[in-house]
């Protein structure tokens, strides 16, 4: 098969077949979630030895570990005997993995350890041979990512100019390691692209999310007035990454001119730290408690976005499974982490006042775009006020789709190279 | 009472049927199941005793809800907010909410005080939404207490079998 996939992708609009296509829903797997850097867990997941979760690398499933030297290893989730799953558990912690079918078991690491009954393995079976496939996995500020590729670029080339923002991102610790709290989890019929331009769309914020935007504070309202703030912007970071602004003044969590007002809704948490901890402390960490003020799009499966990761999982051309995970401060106040919580079950997850909405339009994309494939999807927004930033990156409003044309100037670079 | 453990670890009794408040109280959650169904989401506030505590765990063994990620972890206030943006017409998802049709049944009682019974059950939801019928089952943890006005609910958990899955749900409520 070889369709004229580079004609699918204009500057300005991209086919209606990139949502419906089966051939090109398993092209892309092939080309780009089975060969490029795919997030697959945060270290804090795997904090100690002996700690794994499962994860997807397309349609692959993957267990992420932490081995006895504290090693990070990314194996296949297939026994190399007769192909079953050696890992049903999504977390936990163990000593390695035993396929239940015949009992082969294996280490951390995806050394074959014991075969039962080896006597008819004699001159058959050297188990060095026959270790659980392994991924080359790279971490970056915590973020751990992984390719069935081992010789892909490295992982900081990769991500480039998202390095900057994956650092500020992490600065919503305030002085503590982020770590994972725990996650929702939904699907929603439809094609993964459409979930993958979302986090970069703040143009349909207002409008979607009308009923959470009415459900908070005015403070927190206020904060999120992207359509008329003119330092709300985008930039194109490359190789299919994009950030957007929201929240500028919350762009870099150490900048603080002190003019800023804590938000009135955090008050009792302002009187419980301040207790027993200094007023700059207690106010770097309410400042950070929406998160870092602005969503950072990477190219293919994962975002980091405000005070959360949002996951994504292609099931099917048109069935795509999404992670929200909450994130809380590694060591901080319990406080702090409960309001985190507390923030994250408003807007996320299938009974959220956010999620299922954002879930309706991309069905509803689904339903009207399988109804006129020969339409193009616009992605035009903005082309007319996209300017370089200093650092050459294709700058625009925070709602405009200049990160979504850099995503599908990625995809089409991996689905048409060397052809 | 106890009333904060998990269902299936609670002591299980059958429905007594020589305490009149076993029988309110089943007929307290059919009532409510009922109003669900409708998405009569202001009458079905009216079932709430104040200080309510409405729960879908994501950890079906927990019990420390504030200290863990929920789907749904409502005092009063957000309960309201929640019935507010089911009902004020800005939610696509609202809007096109899925049919549900639930049946509670397999009433056990776990736990009894002088103004409160603990009441567990089993919730199976059919739900319908453009070409797809599916299925939530859930185990349901009832609190009714009883005041001047009769029974109320004053903490729900509904611990669904896939709640650490993926969870189909669309602008309807448990």
């Amino acid at each position: 098969m070889s369709p004229d996939i580079s004609s699918l992708v204009e500057s300005d609009r991209v086919a209606g077949t990139l949502y419906t296509d089966p051939d090109l829903f398993e092209r892309e797997m092939d080309r780009i979630f089975h060969r490029t850097w795919v997030w697959v867990a945060h270290e804090s997941e795997v904090a100690k030895p002996g700690d794994f979760k499962t994860a997807w690398i397309g349609r692959r499933p993957v267990i992420v570990s932490r081995d006895r030297r504290g090693g990070i290893n990314v194996l296949l989730n297939r026994c190399r005997h007769r192909g079953a799953s050696v890992c049903e558990t999504p977390k936990g912690n163990g000593n390695g993995f035993t396929c239940p079918y015949h009992a082969w078991s294996y280490a951390l690491d995806g050394t074959l350890r014991g075969i039962p009954y080896p006597d008819g393995y004699e001159d058959v079976v050297e188990k060095k041979d026959l270790p659980l496939q392994r991924l080359k996995a790279g971490s970056y500020a915590g973020m751990i990512f992984a390719s069935f590729d081992h010789g892909i670029e490295p992982l900081e080339d990769f991500l480039g100019g998202a390095r900057l923002w994956i650092d500020r991102f992490m600065k919503q610790g305030a002085g503590y390691p982020v770590k994972v709290q725990g996650e929702h989890r939904f699907r929603f019929r439809g094609n993964w692209k459409i979930q993958l331009e979302n986090t970069t769309d703040w143009y349909h914020f207002p409008i979607v999310h009308r009923s959470w935007m009415s459900s908070v504070d005015a403070e927190t309202a206020s904060m999120l007035s992207i359509m008329t703030d003119e330092r709300a912007v985008t930039h194109a970071l490359g190789n299919g990454h994009s950030v957007s602004v929201s929240v500028a003044e919350h762009a870099d969590l150490d900048v603080d001119d002190g003019t800023e007002k804590l938000q009135d809704r955090f008050s009792h948490i302002v009187e419980e730290l301040s207790k027993d901890m200094p007023p700059e402390k207690v106010r770097r960490i309410v400042r950070s408690l929406h998160g870092a003020g602005f969503n950072l799009n990477l190219f293919p499966n994962v975002a980091m976005s405000m005070s959360f990761f949002r996951v994504l999982r292609p099931v099917s051309v048109a069935e795509t499974e999404i992670r929200h995970v909450a994130l809380g401060l590694d060591g901080g106040p319990e406080i702090v982490n409960r309001e985190r919580l507390r923030i994250h079950e408003h807007f996320q997850g299938p009974f959220g006042f956010g999620s299922p909405d954002d879930a309706e339009a991309w069905n509803r994309v689904q339903r009207g775009v399988t109804g006129g494939v020969d339409m193009p999807i616009l992605v035009n927004r903005g082309l007319g006020r996209e300017k370089p930033n200093d650092l050459g990156q294709p700058t625009s409003h925070a709602t405009d789709e200049t990160g979504m044309r850099e995503a599908y100037a990625m995809w089409k670079r991996m689905m048409t190279d060397g052809e | 009472m106890a009333s904060d453990a998990p269902s299936t670890a609670a002591p299980a009794t059958a429905l007594p049927f020589d305490d009149p408040r076993a029988l309110a109280a089943v007929s307290l959650i059919w009532r409510e199941a009922h109003l669900l169904d409708a998405r009569r989401y202001e009458d079905w506030d009216g079932l709430w005793a104040e200080g309510g505590e409405y729960v879908v765990p994501i950890d079906r063994e927990t019990t420390d809800f504030a200290s863990t990620l929920n789907l749904v972890f409502d005092d009063d206030r957000m309960r309201r907010m929640r019935i507010e943006r089911l009902t004020g017409g800005f939610s696509i998802s609202a809007a096109a909410a899925a049919r549900t049709v639930r049946t509670v049944s397999r009433f056990v009682v776990t736990g009894r005080e002088p103004d409160a019974i603990e009441i567990c059950s089993a919730q199976v939801l059919v739900g319908y939404k453009r070409e797809e019928t599916f299925v939530l089952a859930a185990d349901l943890t009832h609190r009714i207490v009883w005041d001047a006005d009769g029974p109320r609910i004053s903490r729900k958990v509904v611990r669904l079998v896939n709640s650490d899955d993926t969870v189909t749900a669309s602008g309807f409520l448990l």
